[in-house]
């Protein structure tokens, strides 16, 4: 009954978690949380060049996963440095609520 | 058969966390469910033979980056923003949108599993020596300028957040 597990099994968990994760940045409204969906996606994105690198036998994946990882790290700490500039100047976390560039 | 076992609950781990971190209302809950998610990935990690991976998603997502988010939510007065309104007033357009990317995603992926016939590759001398002397191999030869930029983006990373969070700018 349970077939053995192949890439495909990888990839189609990795393209739903992606879908998780899209849906989250579009509809949500807390910036956290769009915030989180982010780390969702790339998380999708590492699963996906983790199983190629092991489907190929190819290590050069899994250092594409460590620079995702990097940039994921670094774009979190200035997402929440602007998160926290921005609470303190309209006391609000709602990214519908940014609204000064819009007319 | 262990394999698929163990594939199918961390599956379950990764889409259920990933599914409550989108859903709740509480944002210490979301991060909460966010190491779930993240902690299945780990362990698909592991079942893929990628055991440096797993330990950098433990030490740099789990104790690093939902860490960050978790001092943040305490930080930021969160309480009057989870009695709003969650979703946004636009969410069907952006269902619509999903909807289109994984009609694409599941387009391509079928015909991809048909005519690529994804199978189980054997491991490549996994015995000769380890993931982590292999992966620092090439890591220290081929991608070294980018390793290099990578501490780079890290510096500008720091300065840049603590630029942000400071009290006059």
């Amino acid at each position: 009954m349970l077939h053995p597990i192949t890439s495909a099994h990888f990839l189609v968990l990795s393209a739903a978690l992606l879908l998780i994760g899209t849906i989250g940045v579009l509809t949500r409204r807390n910036m956290v949380v769009i915030l989180m969906s982010i780390e969702l996606i790339l998380n999708a994105v590492n699963i996906n060049l983790v199983t190629f690198s092991r489907h190929f036998g190819d290590v050069h994946g899994q250092i594409f996963a460590i620079f995702v990882i990097t940039v994921a790290a670094a774009e979190t700490a200035v997402g929440l440095g602007i998160l926290i500039a921005l609470f303190r100047n309209r006391e609000t976390v709602l990214a519908d609520e940014v609204d000064l560039l819009k007319w | 058969m262990a394999d698929t076992i163990l594939f199918y609950i961390f599956a379950a781990f990764v889409l259920g966390g990933g599914v409550l971190t989108v859903t709740r209302r509480n944002s210490v809950h979301s991060a909460l469910w966010l190491i779930v998610s993240l902690l299945g990935t780990a362990g698909l990690f592991l079942l893929q033979q990628a055991e440096f991976l797993f330990a950098v998603q433990i030490v740099l997502y789990i104790g690093g980056v939902v860490l960050l988010i978790l001092f943040v939510v305490m930080l930021v007065n969160l309480d009057e923003t989870a009695r709003l309104r969650q979703f946004n007033k636009a969410w069907w357009v952006a269902l619509a949108c999903a909807a289109v990317v994984g009609a694409e995603l599941w387009y391509v992926l079928s015909r991809g599993l048909e005519t690529l016939e994804l199978a189980e590759a054997p491991p490549a001398n996994a015995a000769v020596e380890g993931n982590t002397e292999r992966l620092a191999d090439v890591l220290f030869s081929e991608y070294l300028l980018p390793f290099e930029i990578a501490s780079l983006l890290l510096l500008v990373a720091i300065v840049g957040s603590v630029v942000m969070a400071k009290k006059r700018i």
